[in-house]
């Protein structure tokens, strides 16, 4: 599988480490967060046969944490962002 | 005052130098290393800055820039690392450290790091056993991190096929000459 870095262009997956979905960016605010919140936080995962947005570190790379956009089906990967310019974005 | 001795990265006194056909690893112990990472919101601010420390632009993504007294290589959105001659920087990091200020975050490498220089016609196809770089596009002033032999490294390309340094975990020095080495005398 090849992942279309957005900085460094076409990169092989063996260089990448699979981190898990990309809602994992979206962490319960500690100050108002309730114990069930942090439950499905940690530990409650869609399972999608289809389109799914997860995160690649590029640990072979740059180092930079990519959102892949990959059906789960064929492994098209339909798009790459960088994890900190969506961060730095929303 | 003890009496220590300085050894390089492979435990000699002297530098390491292997051939093998027209291609020859040379051990680099007198590179000066640091690298720089650009305070939150400071990315722009340090590349200008860089950009006056090494008289060219800052690299951009996949790119190195050669220079005298420093060169750079970039490393990840916002971080180089800059290397210079050790005899003359190698108090590196506090150079750096008073061109940048509070622009960005320094932290010395020479001592994390060891650099091998391949050189010779047929560089390339050591390269092609070692990583998975696109040789087809690694053109001069090119550089990536890869892996080779397990080990993260920065590839650079100085000339196609003829000029390539790498820069490896100093703790892995040993293997990742074996490494080299072995796959020199595979492809040539």
């Amino acid at each position: 599988m090849i992942i279309n870095h957005p900085l460094l262009g076409p990169r092989d997956s063996a260089e990448f480490v699979y981190l898990g979905t990309a809602d994992l960016m979206n962490r319960p605010d500690p100050d108002t967060a309730t114990p069930e919140d942090w439950h499905d936080y940690a530990y409650l995962r869609d399972n999608p046969a289809g389109t799914h947005r997860e995160l690649w570190f590029h640990d072979g790379g740059d180092r930079s944490i990519l959102i892949v956009t990959r059906d789960t089906i064929t492994h098209e990967i339909s798009a790459v962002e960088l994890a900190l310019k969506t961060r730095a974005e929303a | 005052m003890h009496d220590l001795s300085p050894i390089t990265a492979l435990g000699g006194s002297a530098a390491r130098v292997e051939t093998v056909g027209a291609v020859t690893l040379t051990e680099r112990p007198d590179v000066a290393l640091a690298s720089v990472a650009a305070r939150r919101g400071q990315a722009e601010a340090c590349a200008t800055a860089l950009t006056r420390l090494l008289g060219a632009a800052a690299p951009a993504p996949g790119k190195s820039s050669a220079g005298d007294p420093f060169s750079a290589v970039w490393m990840g959105p916002g971080q180089w690392m800059l290397s210079a001659d050790f005899t003359t920087h190698e108090d590196i990091a506090a150079m750096l450290k008073d061109a940048l200020a509070d622009m960005a975050s320094i932290t010395e490498q020479t001592d994390a790091w060891t650099c091998f220089d391949l050189t010779g016609q047929g560089a390339f196809a050591v390269l092609e056993l070692l990583c998975n770089v696109n040789l087809t596009t690694f053109h001069a002033g090119n550089a990536t991190r890869s892996t080779i032999h397990h080990l993260g490294c920065f590839v650079i390309c100085t000339e196609p096929d003829t000029s390539v340094r790498i820069i490896g975990p100093r703790a892995s020095a040993g293997s990742l000459h074996h490494a080299i080495t072995t796959a020199m005398a595979a492809a040539l």
